[in-house]
């Protein structure tokens, strides 16, 4: 197993109280799978992969739980040995391509210092690595694109940029945090393909954040959905998208348009995410929910097992998690 | 670029033909010259030859056109009071003024760049807040009160340096400064610092906003996504981002502190233009204090020519074709 978070919580100690930003995570991947993890904007998807790199800042911290890297905890690792495994052996692609490069370094610059934090070689072979993981994401004339400055490039062509810096050092695991939801959707789907064959061809395995169903559904092998810092049901891909458990999932995949649905008016989750400060008991998700009812008020049991779902009141699908 | 400096170029010529302007009709109206030089019990015939030798019977248009005229032969006149060509005054008091100008803005750079960089990386420690308050005293306390101050401690009470005049002069590749010799560098620290202390406020709290602005970065975030070191992230992509600003203001700082070391040279008996306009001005020198604007503006139009040329090659995305337009 490439990838193993057991438990995992991340709280934030504010002003206003203690954020559970996650609470309680755990899910796998194994080498060259892809997991979608799904959710709500809020719902503690970033911090899930920033506490898997290690990169949580305060007032956030890791207060519990593993993250297994093949077979080893990586919490509260010194941190000169967590640097050794970021963006080495475990890379991150972030939501806004605008955003993640340095506006005033090159290109260059940035991809060489990359490979030479964890290989010890020269600029020249770290610059013909550099030049060729461009042309793997698909840039044209890479030697001159190495030469140029971050806002020389569209949207797209940095977010190709900031995959190929993924790349560089042949990482066993990617987080990519919602790499396509700042492009278009034809640009959108170039990288989705793209991403998708070189993970296969060089069986990485590869966690896609993402707020769109759509999106893992034609790419993941497997999805967790998220809600309120837990997850709240996991399966494949199939079985979460054709037959829902949790009325959460169900109302997700009534929000987006899809092919079987066609000509169906498309279905809202009524209300928005509650805050984490004030989380209602019971479960998280019950004030929104049209099948809630007294037995929601107590928290429902954990999910486990390949296939769960955190509901006792689940649709079709499989029962609550500690029935599985 | 070339495009861009010529256009610069052109209007900085328009800049100074108006400043030439300004100062020439501005000095004329602070008072008649020929009160302090002749004496009181001068006659009527020796005030004329007096006031024709310097040239004052001309009507002002006339004695604007005959200073432009010899301004743009390098001759920006001839001082009343030395009876030498007000330029070459000048030109022998700019030394010691930039060499006390450009240690200062060193001082500002080398102190504040740090200082700031620190109190923005750990804001809550001791340290953080001791530079803060520290710069606090250093925006508002009076210059010429911090000088006294500089004095009394170092140069009386603990007598480690001294506090008047510029020391030994050496000489490098042909030019004379205080820079060159230990005794100079002593005598050189306290102005120094003295002019400095405002400016490394400044970069202190410039640099401190720079770094809070930019940590929490998205691009500070990816660079430790990359498995960089702290070290580099900070003193590399941190750093470049931040010194954009810094460089306008530092670049703007020359010239202020020019302007400011007329207070610093007058406290430390420093021998520069400073000491010499305030003399001027005393003495209602004209040609002098003239040259002294005019060669000042033109200091502030190179500067900033200068601040515009390396902010283009800090920041990539300025391109100098743009500005300026
Ligand atoms: N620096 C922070 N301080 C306090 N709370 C935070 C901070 N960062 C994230 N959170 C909280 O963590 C929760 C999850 O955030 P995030 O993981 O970014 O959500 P998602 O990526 O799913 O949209 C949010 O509700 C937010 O309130
Ligand atoms: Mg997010």
């Amino acid at each position: 197993m490439t990838l193993e978070v057991r438990n995992l919580q991340t709280h934030f100690h504010t002003k206003a109280g203690v954020v559970r930003a996650v609470d309680g995570v755990s899910f796998s991947v194994a080498e060259g799978k892809i997991l979608g993890l799904v959710g709500e904007s809020g719902s503690g998807k970033s911090v899930t992969g920033f506490s898997i790199m290690g990169l949580v800042d305060p007032p956030g911290r890791i207060v519990g739980g593993q993250v297994l890297f093949q077979g080893r905890d990586i919490v509260g690792l010194p941190e000169a040995e967590i640097r050794k495994l970021r963006g080495n052996r475990i890379a991150m692609i972030f939501q806004d391509p605008m955003m993640t490069l340095n506006p005033v370094l090159k290109v260059e610059t940035q991809m060489i210092e990359a490979i030479r934090a964890h290989a010890d070689v020269d600029r020249k072979t770290a610059w013909t690595r550099a030049r060729d993981a461009l042309g793997q994401v698909g840039i044209p004339s890479p030697e001159e694109r190495l030469a140029s400055y971050p806002h020389q490039f569209s949207g797209g062509m940095r977010q190709r940029v900031a995959i190929a810096i993924a790349l560089l050092n042949k990482p066993d695991l990617i987080v990519a945090d919602e790499p396509t939801t700042a492009l278009d959707v034809t640009i959108q789907g170039q990288i989705l393909y793209e991403v998708q064959k070189l993970a296969r061809e060089t069986r990485t395995a590869l966690i896609w954040i993402t707020h769109d169903l759509s999106v893992v559904a034609s790419l993941a092998d497997e999805i967790c959905v998220m809600y309120a810092g837990r997850i709240v049901e996991r399966g494949s891909v199939d079985e979460v998208l054709d037959a829902p458990a949790h009325p959460y999932t169900a109302g997700l995949i009534g929000s987006v348009p899809s092919r079987n649905a066609k000509g169906q008016p498309l279905t809202q989750i009524p209300g928005v995410m509650p805050s984490m400060l004030n989380l209602p008991s019971g479960c998280a998700f019950r004030l929104r929910c049209a099948h809630a009812d007294a037995r929601c008020e107590v928290a429902p049991p954990e999910p486990v097992g390949p296939r769960g779902v955190r509901c006792v009141r689940p649709l079709a699908g499989p029962r609550t998690g500690a029935a599985a | 670029m070339t495009v861009f400096i010529i256009r610069r170029l052109m209007q900085s010529g328009l800049v100074l033909l108006l400043m030439s302007l300004i100062v020439f009709f501005g000095v004329f109206a602070i008072g008649d010259p020929v009160e302090i030089f002749i004496a009181a019990d001068a006659d009527q015939a020796e005030r004329e030859r007096a006031i024709a030798a310097l040239g004052l019977d001309r009507p002002i248009w006339e004695q604007y056109f005959f200073f432009v005229a010899n301004a743009l032969k390098g001759d920006l006149g001839r001082s009343f009071v030395f009876n030498m060509p007000s330029i070459d005054l000048i030109l022998m008091r700019l030394p010691a003024t930039l060499e006390l100008a450009l240690v200062a803005v060193a001082m500002s750079v080398l102190i504040g760049v740090p200082l700031g960089m620190y109190a923005g990386y750990r804001p809550d420690s001791v340290g953080a807040k001791t530079i803060m308050a520290g710069s606090i005293f250093g925006f508002s306390l009076p210059t010429f009160w911090v000088g006294l101050m500089l004095i009394l401690i170092f140069a009386v009470e603990l007598g480690w340096l001294p506090s008047t005049g510029r020391g030994e002069l050496g000489t490098f590749l042909g030019v004379q400064s205080s820079l060159f010799t230990w005794n100079g560098l002593s005598h050189l620290f306290l102005p120094a610092l003295n002019l400095a202390l405002f400016n490394i406020s400044l970069v202190i709290r410039l640099t401190r906003a720079g770094m809070r602005e930019n940590l929490p970065m998205d691009y500070v975030k990816f660079a430790r996504a990359k498995g960089l070191s702290q070290r580099r992230v900070v003193l590399v992509h941190v750093l470049k981002n931040i010194l954009i600003p810094i460089v306008t203001v530092v670049g703007l700082e020359i010239g202020q502190v020019i302007a400011f070391a007329v207070v610093t040279e007058t406290i430390f008996a420093w021998p520069g233009m400073g000491k010499l306009i305030i003399d001027s001005i005393n003495n209602l020198d004209r040609p002098v204090i003239v040259a002294y604007l005019l060669i000042i503006v033109i200091m502030f139009i190179v500067i900033n020519l200068i601040v515009d040329i390396l902010y283009s090659i800090l920041d990539p995305r300025v391109r100098l074709g743009d500005m300026g337009k």
